[in-house]
């Protein structure tokens, strides 16, 4: 395999978590709800995808658990801030402390009496990347095809999540009340429940992401294995300009710093490690300069008009 | 049964209360096919809240709703669609950022998973000709002017085929020409059997409109009537309950020195896009100048290049004299310039501090209200309750907190604190904006009253009569530039409307 093909398999591996985190925090969000667990509910959705697989030793169960966990803390979200119409912040804030320090503990009492009870280092089935005869050969295109199943749902959820937001109508109804609620609650769409569900179908998402992690991409439990992707979604939310098919770019941006760094480490370049490490959360900080001094020249703001603020019909 | 004994549609004894209002108390109403009826009454009258309760967004405490003689249960906006009921708000419901495609789209039923979107855009055309509402199906609607928007309004309902459409205050951001074209709509809306209910709180638009006339005070029905039967002044005595004042007493005028110049200034708008292009401008003491314009034409940004809130790109500023170019806010302050703005509700009070605050809020720096950087709180209710006395602010104490108040106290409350602080200049961006007439005269009288004391007022209105009554000049907006500035007195409103609508006075003639 050559070195391009080789980093752009790793690339796409590294982008697949982040991209279909992307993708559910941009379903939640073009609802109105901002969703700042979305680094815990990932923490929760690894942890719980790995002890599922560890005792039942299937994939499926494992990647079902994870989403019922991911729709569980979602729920949580959604409950507080549109039923309860806490701050959006805070609520999201809290899932993610919680998800985080939930994970952790539950990381050191699941695991087998044999290991002490913790989960780390431990070995269980994996997601194996797919290497079709004839294919995987092909430079660059073997990259696309040398992946997992996850990753392969994810190229179809790209399209997808775009014709569904753009082209159909629950994807307008999803925009409107987004942008305007009061207007969408004028022709009818119930704002309520379209928040609900797409914050519930977001945590699915962003779990199925932090399953991914812990199945395939560096398969096992460690502590904080997500390394703050949460939060890097956050941002890839952002620089996607709240549209699914933009996501990918951001998603292969950020998979790309991860293997080219990885690439560079191994190769026993002499730039430290610890830098190496530093640099996709500087990526990040850079896109978001980028993109707000963007933003400020085409006088276009992509985020959902009505994002971050509670709805209620009757208010004065 | 003959078709007009049984009415389209007929409320009975509908009441809504909201925390410390009764919005409606046992109001009736009765609509028939291929009818035009009036809703005339002040604000708070309750006329938008019983509308909202017929086109589902409210819930009645009490009461029943009939539609072509069934009784309707209407729980939402969905129901009140498919019972072909329609409503244009105040507030247009449109999404912003979507196309006038999109928003044609978002409330249809008939449409399934993955519209038809060509087949939408055909009909839509179809009715845009039919009805003479001319509209780009691909634009997005913060592209389009406040007019434009109305039309994609009404073509909506249109294209859902509403038999019932509510009007609430169609005209109140129109241009006479384009109010007329609305009111031809209107009328061939009735020619096809479909009926509208129209609620206004201007007289004209009752005769121009309307078959019947409805008149509602303090959620009450008061009157009701055949509008050929009736005449515009009994219906405003009907409507507040007493003879109002049409006319404002006012001194000649005595014009002094320049107070306010605005020399060749450009300014752009929150989108980047230029909002005043060129605009020259001279306010003298003891004048009120009038800026007339549909809503959008730049009257904000003018508004907020002369306190400061908004950078002018290019041209001078001078205040009194002075060179006040692109000066922060509190040095305009200073130079003795109070801002009545037009968002009293975000920009004029802070709702969630009390009456009290929100009026010490320009002096507090200051003696008398101020000792270095301590507040004297008993200086400042001392100070509050003469201006609750003063200008007669309704509120349960100085230390209600504001958004407790209604518009028109609120309002009063703003004007108490700038007036207090007004010492060259006056400007004040739609101040009567949404009051009853009560508050409207205070607010009118008071504008008058600074410019009987010597100071120059700059008076932003879209109310036509208001601004021949209180100016002394008026200057015209148009997207961006002065189109003409001539003596109020002996203007004419034709004109008026054709400079708003962007054609000079000469081409008419």
């Amino acid at each position: 395999m050559d070195l391009l093909t080789s980093i752009l398999t790793i690339t796409i591996r590294a982008g697949t978590s982040l991209t279909l985190a992307t993708i559910g925090e941009i379903l939640t969000e073009r609802s109105g709800i901002l969703n700042l667990g979305v680094e815990g509910i990932m923490l929760l959705g690894a942890l719980s995808a790995f002890a599922t697989v560890f005792y039942s030793h299937s994939i499926l169960l494992a990647l079902l658990v994870a989403m019922a966990v991911g729709a569980l803390m979602a729920l949580l979200h959604a409950f507080l801030t549109t039923t309860m119409r806490a701050n959006q912040v805070v609520s999201g804030l809290s899932i993610t402390l919680f998800g985080t320090g939930f994970a952790s503990f539950l990381g050191q009492r699941l695991g087998p009496a044999t290991n002490n009870f913790r989960l780390v280092g431990l070995r269980a089935e994996r997601i194996t990347p797919l290497a079709p005869a004839g294919l995987k050969d092909i430079p660059i295109l073997g990259a696309l095809v040398q992946q997992d199943l996850l990753t392969y749902l994810t190229y179809l959820l790209i399209p997808l999540a775009w014709f569904f937001l753009y082209k159909t109508r629950p994807g307008l109804w999803l925009r409107s009340v987004g942008e305007d609620p009061q207007t969408a609650d004028a022709m009818g769409i119930d704002v309520v429940r379209t928040r609900y569900r797409y914050t519930v179908l977001g945590g699915i998402l962003i779990a199925l992401g932090g399953a991914h992690l812990s199945l395939s991409y560096t398969p096992g439990w460690s502590e904080n294995i997500t390394g703050g992707r949460g939060w890097i979604v956050i941002a890839l939310v952002i620089f996607s300009m709240w549209n699914p098919a933009r996501a990918i770019w951001g998603a292969l941006l950020f998979g790309g710093i991860n293997a080219v760094q990885f690439r560079l480490q191994a190769s026993g370049t002499n730039i430290p490690a610890n830098f190496l490490n530093m640099m996709p959360y500087i990526g990040t900080i850079l896109v978001l300069v980028v993109m707000t001094w963007w933003e400020a020249l085409s006088k276009r703001v992509g985020a959902p008009a009505a994002l971050g603020t509670s709805y209620m019909r009757e208010d004065k | 049964m003959d078709e007009r004994t049984i009415p389209k549609v007929e409320m009975r004894g509908i009441s809504k209360s909201f925390p410390g209002v009764l919005a409606n108390d046992c109001v009736d109403l009765v609509l028939y096919r291929g009818e035009v009826l009036a809703l005339l009454g002040e604000n708070g009258a309750g006329k938008s809240t019983l509308m909202n309760i017929l086109c589902g967004l409210y819930r009645p405490d009490a009461g029943e709703i009939y539609i072509d003689g069934r009784l309707a249960a209407i729980q939402s906006p969905r129901d009140a669609q498919k019972l072909g009921i329609g409503m244009v708000h105040q507030n247009f419901k449109l999404v912003d950022s979507m196309t006038v495609l999109e928003n044609i789209i978002l409330g249809l039923d008939t449409e399934s998973f993955v519209p038809d979107w060509n087949k939408v855009r055909a009909r839509l055309m179809d009715l845009s000709a039919r009805y003479h509402l001319k509209v780009d199906p691909d634009a997005s609607i913060w592209q389009l002017s406040v007019g434009e928007q109305q039309r994609v309004e009404i073509l909506k309902l249109l294209y859902r085929n509403a038999e019932i459409l509510i009007l609430d205050e169609p005209t109140a951001v129109l241009t006479p020409q384009e109010s007329r074209e609305l009111s031809r709509v209107v009328h061939a809306m009735r020619a096809e059997g479909k009926s509208a209910i129209f609620i206004t709180h201007k007289m004209e638009e009752v005769t121009e409109f309307s078959d019947r006339v409805m008149v509602l005070r303090k959620g009450k029905v008061v009157a009701e009537t055949s509008t050929r039967n009736t005449s515009p002044r009994e219906l405003a005595t009907l409507m507040v309950g007493r003879e109002i004042l049409f006319q404002i007493e006012k001194q000649p005028r005595q014009p002094g020195e320049v107070v306010l110049e605005l020399d060749h200034v450009s300014a752009l708008n929150d989108r980047g896009l230029p909002a005043l292009k060129d605009v020259c401008l001279s306010l003298h003491a003891g004048e009120v100048l009038g800026i007339a314009g549909v809503a959008g034409n730049g009257q904000r940004e003018l508004a907020e290049v002369v306190t400061g809130l908004r950078k002018a790109t290019s041209g001078t500023l001078r205040i009194a004299g002075k060179d006040m170019t692109n000066a922060s806010p509190l040095q305009i302050i200073r130079q003795g310039v109070a801002h009545i703005p037009q968002d009293r509700a975000s920009v004029g009070a802070v709702g969630d501090l009390s009456v009290a605050s929100n009026l010490a809020m320009k002096q507090y720096r200051s003696k008398p209200l101020a000792a270095g950087i301590f507040l004297l709180p008993r200086r400042i209710m001392d100070m509050a309750r003469r201006l609750i006395d003063a200008f007669r602010i309704a509120t349960p104490s100085p230390q209600t907190q504001v958004k407790f108040l209604s518009g028109g106290n609120i309002q009063k409350t703003i004007l108490a604190r700038e007036i207090g602080a007004v010492k060259t200049v006056m400007v004040a961006v739609y101040p009567s904006r949404g009051l009853d007439v009560g508050a409207t005269e205070t607010v009118r009288r008071q504008l008058v009253a600074q410019r009987d004391n010597g100071l120059g007022v700059l008076f932003f209105s879209e109310d036509l009569e208001e601004l021949l009554q209180v100016s002394d000049r008026i200057a015209v907006l148009f997207e961006g530039r002065i189109m003409d500035v001539f003596p109020a007195e002996g203007a004419d409103m034709e004109h008026i409307g054709m400079l708003m609508a962007g054609m000079s006075g000469k081409e008419s003639a």
